[in-house]
């Protein structure tokens, strides 16, 4: 099994006819067939859109996300619109009522992003990101901007604020042998959709998730939150094992650190205190970020 | 982006929120003038620098025993004698670090009879996805140091973006700062007038210590520090004109020109890396070797080799940096754009320090090769580890 996505899901790009969704678009069915179904446009419904990659597969464009789903069965969509319009372009998936909505675009404004999720919360749709790399299971699916080349299919579940670091956890644990159930990128921002809690849920529940890496940063309290969660799931029997890691311990207090939710502000959300919790919560949190693939190895030896 | 206080409390006033009369100078020349618009018998003559703390500041030219960055003035001469001596001399307070900043301006404010002073602050709260405001009826002071000792005195109220602030919350923060008599009408009008200004505005903080309850029962808020999200100023033009660049370090303003996430530090290591997570964790590699990062700096997920150039320039520019790391693992990031970037940017600028470079992902191979037949004196790396040790063993073999 895999979580979020795998071979059945089937998506809808909203900002396809763009430069960024287009190259994305085609990455995504270059990689093992990913089921991309349709382009969203207001202006340009009824036209087609063509890859420039060879085979040149041609997708239909709708003008709204509903007549989309409508016309394809889709049951996710992805989200390439530039920042003033992509909270907009996330209510009009919430509204369709699309099951799973991935939002990559960074820059989104704080505020939007406040409104989205008051959405949110009273529908039946789930979020991932913004600022997001999106999610990939292996040789099934891949949504968003993750390389599939560094993939292979296995039994690691790796969920990370960072996109970066999670294509270094992936790629360690490649090499390590190990491979990936899913990789799931939840985004820099203060205010995103799915949180570290939602994704370890899910890998808890997934039986062939054998182990889990997650990796964190400064800002908010969504590690020692995911901390105390593991904490309390493991005294009802739920436990995997895990790798952890914090990126932004020498990032000085009250500067954001290229993401908007990479802030240290008022004396919270440090890396000492995440490293701490998790540590308390039975993850190994590992000092290196180049040494995420040889710990999880090390300690799935006991 | 943050602004001024004085500039803070121009946009609350448009709002309606009560703050006092009060007239920004730029010199010395200009004091009487603005000390005289006011009313008087007691003036409050306020630095003007992105930092807290400035009331226990100390300026560094002059000597201990001087007042600090917040001087009460009982006479317009009085005014003017404290505006020469601030004026043009750094202030250090406790988040302006050891080298302080230069005061460029003044705000010379009417004084208000204080009674209580309480703390009021709106933020976004992560763990809700709320803008929430955060009350305590021990303001004036470090709200740092309440949360540590006497946390059950902090308020937290998130508001519901759907509603705004009804008149419970209001009757709430009321409570929660025990407002009574005018001072609790004055309340109930301040915090809807404060929540529209934080939302309309795209604020990313808006701090109120102290507000104040003067002695004829009012409500004043008599300092106001607010940022707002970088992400939101296209809508907000009026906002960016406030940017004060003086207060702003000069290579990240060359680094915003062309889109690079940049943060100053204070070490000898400079990083090129791309995205954010990455680029924090090779800072925090380099200590974990013993060295210290020169800067944060994030190329992007789709830099060109002009946005790699530039950003090369500006860790070069550093005259602390006495070594060069680049980290690239490239997704959508191709490693042969980067390698044909710093090149370019070495056979530009020169090369006078140690570079290790160290390339994982898209067209990796075409990227060492490109570094490599580029006859640069370039330490290769095999992975972030192999990169940073190398990075460090040649700064330290160098000193």
């Amino acid at each position: 099994m895999s979580i979020l996505v795998n071979k059945d899901t089937k998506v809808i790009v909203q900002g396809l006819t763009g430069k960024t969704g287009t190259f994305h678009t085609e990455q995504a069915l270059a990689y093992n067939g990913t089921r991309m179904v349709a382009g969203v446009h207001p202006k340009k419904g009824g036209e087609t859109w063509t890859s420039g990659l060879e085979g040149a597969a041609e997708l239909p464009i709708y003008a709204s996300v509903g007549e989309a789903k409508e016309a394809t069965g889709a049951n996710a969509s992805v989200i390439y619109v530039p920042p003033a319009g992509a909270a907009a372009a996330i209510i009009e998936a919430i509204e369709a009522e699309i099951p799973f909505i991935v939002c990559i675009t960074e820059g989104i404004p704080v505020m939007d992003m406040v409104k989205v999720k008051a959405k949110l919360e009273k529908s039946k749709s789930r979020l991932l990101g913004p600022n997001c790399p999106g999610v990939l299971t292996p040789d099934e699916c891949k949504i968003g901007i993750m390389p599939g080349s560094i993939f292979k299919k296995g039994s690691v579940g790796v969920v990370s604020r960072s996109g970066t670091l999670t294509y270094e956890a992936v790629f360690q644990t490649t090499n390590a042998g190990l491979g990936q159930t899913t990789a799931v990128g939840i985004g820099g921002d203060p205010v995103k959709g799915t949180e570290f809690i939602d994704v370890l849920e899910m890998f808890l529940a997934d039986d062939e998730t054998k182990s889990i890496i997650m990796i964190g940063e400064i800002g908010g309290s969504a590690e020692e939150d995911a901390a105390q969660f593991l904490k309390d799931e493991a005294k009802r029997g739920r436990s995997k094992p895990m790798v952890g890691f914090i990126a932004g311990r020498t990032a000085p207090p009250g500067r954001t650190m290229g993401h908007a939710g990479a802030v240290i502000s008022g004396g919270k959300g440090g890396a000492e205190d995440k490293i701490a919790a998790m540590e308390a919560a039975g993850i190994r949190v590992s000092p290196s970020p180049a040494k995420l693939g040889e710990t999880l190895v090390e300690v799935l030896k006991g | 982006m943050n602004i001024h206080e004085y500039q803070a409390k121009a946009v609350l006033k448009e709002y309606g929120a009560p703050v006092a009369e009060g007239v920004a100078i730029f010199s010395a020349d200009e004091a009487e003038a603005a000390a005289k618009k006011l009313p008087g018998p007691l003036w409050v003559v306020k630095s003007q620098i992105h930092a807290g703390g400035r009331g226990k500041g100390k300026f560094k030219e002059l000597g201990p025993d001087a007042k600090g960055g917040v001087r009460l003035a009982f006479s317009v001469e009085d005014v003017v004698k404290n505006a020469r001596e601030m004026l043009g001399n750094t202030l250090v307070t406790k988040q302006t670090g050891a080298s302080g900043k230069v005061v460029n301006r003044l705000y010379i404010e009417d004084g208000a009879d204080i009674d209580r002073e309480l703390y009021l602050s709106l933020l976004v709260d992560r763990s809700v996805g709320r803008v929430a405001f955060v009350v305590s009826t021990e303001g004036g002071v470090d709200i740092e140091t309440v949360a540590e000792e006497t946390p059950e005195k902090i308020v937290t109220l998130p508001i519901d973006p759907e509603t705004g602030v009804t008149a419970e919350d209001a009757g709430r923060l009321c409570d929660a700062l025990r407002l009574e008599g005018e001072a609790r009408a004055d309340g109930l009008k301040i915090f809807p007038i404060l929540y529209k200004a934080f939302v309309e505005k795209d604020m990313s903080l808006l701090e109120v210590n102290p507000l104040i309850v003067m002695k004829d029962g009012r409500v004043r808020l008599l300092d106001a520090k607010v940022s707002f999200d970088g992400n939101a100023l296209f809508r907000h033009p009026d906002i960016v004109a406030l940017r004060d660049k003086t207060e702003e370090d000069e290579k990240e303003i060359e680094a915003s020109k062309y889109d690079l996430a940049y943060v100053a530090l204070d070490g000898d290591i400079g990083c090129m890396v791309n995205g954010a997570g990455l680029a924090m964790a090779t800072m925090d590699i380099i200590k974990l070797y013993g060295s210290e990062p020169a800067n944060f700096l994030d190329v992007g997920g789709g830099a060109s080799k002009e946005k790699v150039t530039a950003a090369f320039k500006i860790i070069t520019a550093d005259p602390n940096v006495k070594g060069i790391l680049v980290n690239i693992f490239g997704g959508i990031m191709r490693c042969d754009v980067i390698a044909e970037g710093v090149v370019a940017a070495v056979k530009e600028v020169g090369l006078q320090v140690p570079l290790v470079v160290r390339l994982e992902g898209t067209n990796v191979q075409l990227g060492k090769d490109i570094i490599n037949n580029s006859g640069l004196n370039v330490i290769a790396a095999d992975d972030l580890d192999d990169a940073a040790q190398k990075i460090v063993a040649a700064v330290k073999g160098k000193n």
